[in-house]
């Protein structure tokens, strides 16, 4: 029967041949618990407060080594102590530590085994939540062309030839299309608005739609610019449908995607294909409305673009059902770059175009 | 633009503080982005940085915001009169308007005796609050006019105009006209100008010319206030690349009424630079030319139309103090809502001519925000875009993987274009540069730059894909294809203390594949004759149902050397146009078996020509039913083995879901095998 020594020599050799010693004992013990009874008796005799063999070691060994070694039979105790707590456990679910020898046992604080999981674009990921967002309150996703005739892209949405609301889109334009109508020429789209029209020529009222794509504009890359990004865009067109449900709508949504707390104010804009217009801001996410860089110190954060659907919109669908006297509807547009960056904290929008593993892995690290 | 505080508030007796009419302005839709203190001699005036959305351009001066700031308190606009003493008679000036559809009107008038001299102070700080240096006393005037009311005039040295007249015509071809800003302008005969007897001396509402300009010397000036068409004006501005303060508002739609008005303001401004007397007199009535008036419109409004659009009820009275406020003349009717409106427009509201915009204007002025949030009721359903379930199922198996997802860009070299496609290039007319002019006929020259990109910044382990669209030119138009694209270079396993790094191969991205392309019914094909772009010896075509849905390998060699790539790089294309013909497969389940699975080993020599896939075939093409499984085990080359030839280790697994196998069973489907190998051209190893 193994009974704790007291100890003269503190090496370092002499204090692991004794650690061996009891390692040895507490095994074999365990492994000869066989009943409820013997399992109580065993856990007495090494885990007992008073004079059971743990705290005989914590007296014996650790309060009577000299200053100097009192480290190092710290660790040592302190190794003892979870190995018997854990052998004693496992006697307690009627485990057999004897099937496992100390030579089986792996350092597990060395790091798994990863197997590489790839990274969702922050993008993609931020145009997903919207389009969820916005499926729950009844939109269904539609898709159109990135390269666009002037028609869909412009005229159709009330931007007449020559008009200068033209001049805030800077267009990337097709080459050799100057013997086309200008109708026909294509460009690339600008914004993901062409889908409104196509799928209100496919589809009668009513129509609830949500658009997300890649649109371009001629702007030099910079931090905050760059002439590929991605828009959501949305439509709703039915009966009795006013510019209070458009606020209702995206109040509901941006609580939504950032929280209930988030509050949102609409001003009045100008979009040639809506009337009236408004710019919506949200209360800021990051300050909650206090005032930081994010926001310009003002507590709000201009984050989309809408409007009730202009009149003359409709009159480009009317044959298939849609009398502006009679419908009405609103349609939003948003850049998912800008709100990936706010929400995430991307400083730079060049990061997003780059496929910089260093950048895009911190979605899963 | 910029706007002064001061100078709006002489116009409305304004009750709030500069912070916060700019926050009510920005409310009511005339957006104030930043307001500056800055002080004005002993004065601290404010400076409105304004964004004021193009449509507005009645709101793009003093006199503008402050009619604005008149309805958004309900005050009184004070009415601007100039104070003009009473003329010397004179004879006029002859003005002859040959375009009036481009120049409906034309107003003018002389002051002679001028000393052209500065500007007296007041009118120099305000002028210079708003950025705009003091030119001169004429110069000057003409400015003021256009920041305080917005009508854009031009003052003439009357005795540099020959001839005796003037003139509005489209230019001949092969005239040119200097304009003030020095430069010599080529004039077309679709440029509407301002000309004398002689020559042209103004570019129509875009910029006067540089011979007629008021100077030191001039002594007798003629006013001009001209309302030109807008799509004229602005096709010019954009054929001559000049954009001014002028063509900025005549191209969004000046004011056609206010031409007398800003005329005799400037002469007012002018006469009033003298010191202690007027500088200069006034000759003769003003001079109106109206070769085509604008007619006034009118708009009926319904008051049960803003409610269907805007969703609250709001009182007659305040659709009325609203719309008074911002210059539209009510004809007095009852508040029942479904009475007929009639709503005259003003003449500087060009943007205002159907029901609509007038409900906007009650919406912006009421307040925004003032509306209710009320959620729409939705009778339709939700549906799903037909490939939706086929997108998703792809980009979470990418993920899976340990493919990134990535972005590139749209554009590539026109080089890359062509290199990786034999289609037809769509160009962009007018790209941010040459590397970026072709619209991108294949994924893979943007993942190569983007997996070059990782590699010279010390990532040398990068798996990326990429969703997205290709451009090809056709006959009479464009096609648009959806295409994944994936790019691996560096360790499929890497270094760590458990086990040793193994570099990515073509069987890593071949595998990919083959998981990726598993979610679908029909079973895939491999067979060589990739695009020259890849590896010949190192590349494949994934073949389904007789259609290429994708090919991958190795990037070619001289490709990768012109890349400067120092390690192997594996690239991937999946056409989804193709792929998305087949169906999702829908899983089906059996029981496993019970009974025990037998394997049997085959080891032969085979020669290099034969394919593991030939192989298959032929085993796979035997009346053996209970075969399992029939698998490569190992291959071997070197050692005893000739060259030319190759070992290979074969490992047949015969299972029945009803019973055992017996062992003459077995011993028959193994010589069966055995013989075909034979047969095939392999030797079995002793
Ligand atoms: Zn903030």
């Amino acid at each position: 029967m193994y009974t704790v020594p007291q100890l003269t020599d503190f090496s370092g050799q002499a204090l692991n041949a004794e650690k061996e010693r009891l390692t040895d004992a507490v095994e074999s013990e365990a492994a000869a618990v066989k009943d409820e009874a013997a399992q109580k008796l065993f856990r007495d005799r090494w885990m007992a407060r008073k004079n059971g063999i743990l705290t005989q070691v914590n007296d014996l060994w650790l309060k009577a080594s000299p200053k100097e070694a009192k480290r190092d039979v710290g660790a040592l105790v302190n190794d003892i102590k979870i190995l018997v707590e854990s052998t004693v456990d496992a006697t307690a679910l009627g485990l057999k530590p004897q099937s496992v020898t100390v030579s089986d046992r792996l350092d597990i604080t060395l790091p798994g085994i990863r197997r590489p999981i790839g990274a969702e674009h922050p993008v993609l990921r931020t145009m997903n939540d919207v389009i969820s967002v916005f499926r729950a309150m009844g939109y269904s996703v539609a898709e159109g062309p990135e390269v666009e005739t002037d028609f869909y892209n412009f005229e159709a949405l009330n931007f007449p030839p020559n008009h200068p609301a033209r001049d805030t889109q800077d267009t990337l334009t097709i080459a050799d299309q100057e013997s086309k109508p200008l109708r026909e020429r294509l460009l690339l789209r600008t914004h993901t608005s062409p889908v409104q029209i196509r799928t209100m020529e496919q589809q009668k009222p009513p129509v609830r739609i949500i658009c997300p794509g890649k649109v371009h504009r001629r702007d030099t890359p910079d931090a905050s610019h760059s002439p590929v990004f991605h828009q959501v865009e949305g439509l709703a067109v039915d009966t009795n449908i006013t510019f209070s449900d458009l606020k209702g709508t995206l109040d509901h949504a941006m609580k939504a995607l950032f929280g209930s707390a988030v509050k949102t104010r609409f001003f009045p804009s100008f979009f040639p294909f809506t009337e009236p217009s408004a710019d919506v801001a949200i209360s800021c996410i990051i300050c909650g409305g206090k005032g930081c860089r994010t926001c310009k110190q003002t507590g709000w954060v201009e984050l989309m673009g809408c409007g009730m659907v202009d009149p003359s919109v409709f009159d480009f669908v009317k044959d298939n059902g849609y009398d502006s006297t009679k419908i009405s509807g609103f349609a939003f547009g948003m850049g998912v770059e800008r709100l990936a960056m706010m929400k995430y904290g991307i400083d730079d929008i060049q990061l997003l175009f780059q496929g910089d593993v260093r950048f895009l892995q911190q979605e899963s690290n | 633009m910029k706007l002064s505080a001061q100078w709006l508030r002489e116009f409305v007796e304004i009750p709030v503080d500069d912070a916060r009419l700019a926050d009510d302005l920005t409310h009511a839709g005339i957006a104030v982005e930043t307001a500056t203190g800055s002080w004005d001699g002993p004065i601290l005036d404010t400076v409105f940085d304004m964004d004021i959305t193009t449509n507005r351009p009645d709101a793009m001066n003093h006199y503008g915001a402050a009619r604005e700031a008149s309805a958004l308190y309900d005050l009184p606009l004070k009415p601007t009169v100039p104070k003009l003493p009473t003329a010397k008679p004179g004879t006029g000036f002859p003005i002859e308007i040959q375009e009036p559809d481009l120049c409906p009107r034309f107003t003018a008038r002389v002051v002679r005796n001028v000393v052209i001299r500065p500007s007296p102070a007041p009118i120099t700080k305000r002028l210079a609050l708003l950025d705009h240096r003091g030119i001169s006393n004429v110069v000057d005037a003409s400015n003021y006019v256009l920041w305080e009311i917005g009508k854009p005039t031009h003052a003439f040295d009357l005795d540099l105009l020959e001839g005796g007249k003037i003139v509005i015509r489209k230019a001949c071809a092969g005239e040119t006209l200097k304009t003030l800003d020095g430069i010599e302008r080529k004039l077309t005969n679709e440029d509407l100008i301002v000309a004398d007897g002689r020559k042209p001396i103004a570019l129509a509402g875009v910029m006067g010319g540089f011979d007629t300009m008021i100077t030191d010397k001039t002594k007798n000036i003629l006013i001009e206030s001209a309302w030109f068409d807008p799509a004229t004006v602005r096709a010019m501005s954009r054929r001559h690349g000049l954009h001014t303060d002028a063509s900025h508002r005549f191209e969004r739609g000046a004011d056609f009424e206010s031409t007398i008005l800003s005329c005799n303001r400037v002469a007012e401004l002018v006469l009033a630079s003298g010191v202690g007397e007027p500088n200069g007199e006034l000759e003769g009535d003003i001079i109106d030319i109206i070769a085509r008036p604008l007619p006034r419109t009118s708009v009926i409004l319904h008051l049960a139309e803003v409610r269907r659009h805007l969703g609250k009820e709001l009182t007659y009275d305040e659709v009325c103090r609203i719309l008074q406020r911002l210059g539209f003349t009510l004809t007095p009717a009852t508040a029942d809502e479904n009475a007929e409106l009639p709503v005259t427009i003003p003449s500087w509201r060009l943007d205002v001519t159907r029901e609509i915009d007038l409900i906007e204007e009650i919406a912006r002025q009421h307040g925004y925000n003032k509306f209710p949030n009320t959620l729409p009721p939705f009778s339709g359903s939700v549906t799903e875009l037909p490939n939706a379930p086929k997108d998703a199922r792809l980009r979470t198996s990418l993920l899976a993987l340990g493919y990134n997802e990535a972005i590139s860009m749209t554009f590539i070299a026109p080089e890359h274009a062509k290199t990786f496609s034999a289609a037809d290039v769509l160009m962009v007319a007018n790209p941010l540069s040459d590397e970026a002019s072709a619209m991108r006929t294949s994924l893979i020259p943007g993942m190569l730059d983007m997996l070059a990109w990782n590699l010279n910044r010390g990532s040398d382990n990068v798996r990326l894909f990429e969703s997205g669209n290709i451009f090809e030119k056709t006959a009479t138009s464009r096609d648009e294809q959806k295409r994944i694209c994936m790019g691996a270079t560096g360790n499929a396993i890497p270094t760590s203390v458990h086990e040793k790094s193994r570099p990515y191969s073509f069987f890593d991205v071949k595998g990919d594949i083959e998981a990726l392309l598993s979610a679908f019914l029909n079973s895939v094909a491999f067979d060589t004759g990739a695009a020259p772009y890849f590896h010949p010896g190192r590349s494949a075509r994934a073949i389904i149902g007789g259609k290429q849905v994708a090919q991958f390998g190795q990037i070619h060699p001289d490709i990768a050397a012109v890349r400067k790539f120092r390690q192997d790089v594996f690239v991937a294309e999946i056409y989804l146009d193709k792929l998305y013909e087949e169906k999702l497969r829908e899983p089906r389940y059996s029981t496993p078996s019970k009974f025990p699975a037998v394997a049997r080993d085959f080891s032969f020599v085979f020669p290099e020509t034969t394919a593991f896939e030939d192989i298959r075939i032929v085993v796979r093409g035997l009346p053996i039913p209970l075969l399992a499984a029939f698998d490569p085990v190992e291959t071997f080359r070197g050692g005893n083995t000739a060259a030319g030839k190759y070992s290979l280790l074969l490992r047949a697994i015969f299972q029945s879901p009803d019973r055992t196998l017996r062992e003459e069973e077995l011993a028959l489907w193994s010589t069966q095998i055995m013989q075909s190998l034979v047969n095939l051209g392999g030797a079995l190893r002793t």
